[in-house]
């Protein structure tokens, strides 16, 4: 075929309107966050206390950490999307884990060293390794579907952010049923958690993110 | 690039006229170190730059997102092909005596990936690139809506697009 034949057939093709793909991501988030509540609403319900843990600075630092995690990564996939853009405000990234690191050594220096494997194992922790991966699934769908329209010239990369969002996500709905604060479980298996489901989008990426 | 993407067709065909020169540019030096058609880069590189054009941000570079789509079809294009790299000599010998005119524009790998498109696809694609028709006339004549040869054609230029990507790797 002669590239200019090509051409003719490309420019045919383009004779409808492109949606921005900074579009496409957005409402891929947007819709995925959604999907993803919605199965935490037909699966779970947030604790029964959860009037008296919101104002309790374990839970909130709980929220905070997994919510600064799926912003972070949000704004990182923008980037990682796209063929020629460089990553600013990538530090944001690492404010969740040293959040968390510094909530656990105030941990360890507040409460009693008899205490903290109770803290650590929690009650839940099988609980907390199925249900953040299966509520990431909805979001970590959308987004996979959206970066397929994308460029992202490492897709391993595209895909182990999208897995983190999409933790970030999973956890922040978990946390709201969670009952177990303490940042040494958040720590030990949120991060588990979030990082298999993150590890699992990076192998997809490689997989279904190629162009 | 601007208009282009708001679906100017004459806008965007001008554009990947221009395009194709410099691509041509970029491709030709690296596809003959390795003795590759240095065409059947750049119309792999046409076709990503076609169906990636959502991932251009207004009001950056067009050069700079070229050249990351185009490296990357470069590089997919040369690990796919990686193991005639290892006749350099030869092929530059060959490459020596060609006459560069002559192999100007024409390629076959899209033709063999055109072969695996299914009845419709081709036909489309072959009416719109060969004949240069439109859609409306495409449709008369194949007796489909406009639409329907719109996505065929869409549908198509995917599945070609595909075809590169399914050659499994060498490495």
């Amino acid at each position: 075929m002669k590239t200019e034949e090509l051409i003719r057939a490309l420019a045919a093709d383009g004779s409808q309107p492109v949606r921005p793909i900074g579009h496409t991501l957005w409402r891929a988030l947007a819709t995925g966050a959604l999907l993803s509540t919605a199965l935490f609403l037909l699966l779970l319900h947030p604790r029964l206390d959860i009037g008296r843990a919101i104002s309790t600075v374990r839970f909130d630092f709980k929220l905070l950490v997994v919510a600064c995690l799926a912003v972070a990564s949000a704004i990182f996939l923008g980037y990682v999307a796209l063929p020629a853009s460089s990553a600013r405000q990538r530090w944001l990234l690492y404010l969740a884990p040293v959040l968390l690191a510094g909530g656990v050594v105030i941990e360890l220096a507040t409460t009693p060293a008899a205490s903290w494997s109770e803290r650590l194992i929690g009650h839940n922790a099988v609980h907390c390794l199925s249900l953040i991966p299966l509520l990431a699934l909805p979001s970590l769908a959308c987004l996979f579907f959206a970066l397929r329209r994308a460029a992202p010239l490492r897709p391993p990369l595209a895909g182990a952010t999208a897995g983190l969002m999409s933790g970030g996500v999973g956890g922040v709905l978990y946390a709201l049923t969670c009952p177990d604060d303490s940042p040494l479980f958040v720590a030990t298996w949120y991060t588990i958690a979030i990082g298999m489901v993150a590890t699992g989008s990076a192998f997809g990426g490689g997989r279904w993110l190629r162009w | 690039m601007e208009h282009s993407l708001q679906g100017d067709v004459c806008a965007y065909q001008q554009l990947l006229v221009l395009l194709t020169v410099a691509i041509r540019n970029a491709v030709r030096g690296r596809a003959r170190a390795a003795g590759i058609d240095a065409e059947d880069v750049v119309q792999e590189v046409l076709l990503a730059l076609h169906l990636k054009r959502s991932t251009w941000v207004r009001g950056t570079p067009v050069a700079r997102w070229l050249a990351a789509i185009a490296r990357n079809k470069i590089v997919d294009a040369l690990r796919r092909r990686g193991h005639r790299v290892e006749v350099p000599v030869e092929t530059v010998l060959e490459t020596l005596w060609i006459d560069e005119v002559e192999n100007e524009g024409q390629a076959h790998d899209l033709e063999r990936a055109l072969t695996k498109l299914n009845e419709r696809q081709r036909e489309v694609v072959r009416a719109v690139s060969l004949e240069g028709h439109s859609a409306q006339e495409v449709a008369t004549r194949l007796q489909m809506t406009e639409v329907a040869v719109r996505v065929t054609l869409h549908r198509g230029l995917r599945a070609l697009a595909a075809t590169f990507r399914a050659v499994p790797n060498e490495d």
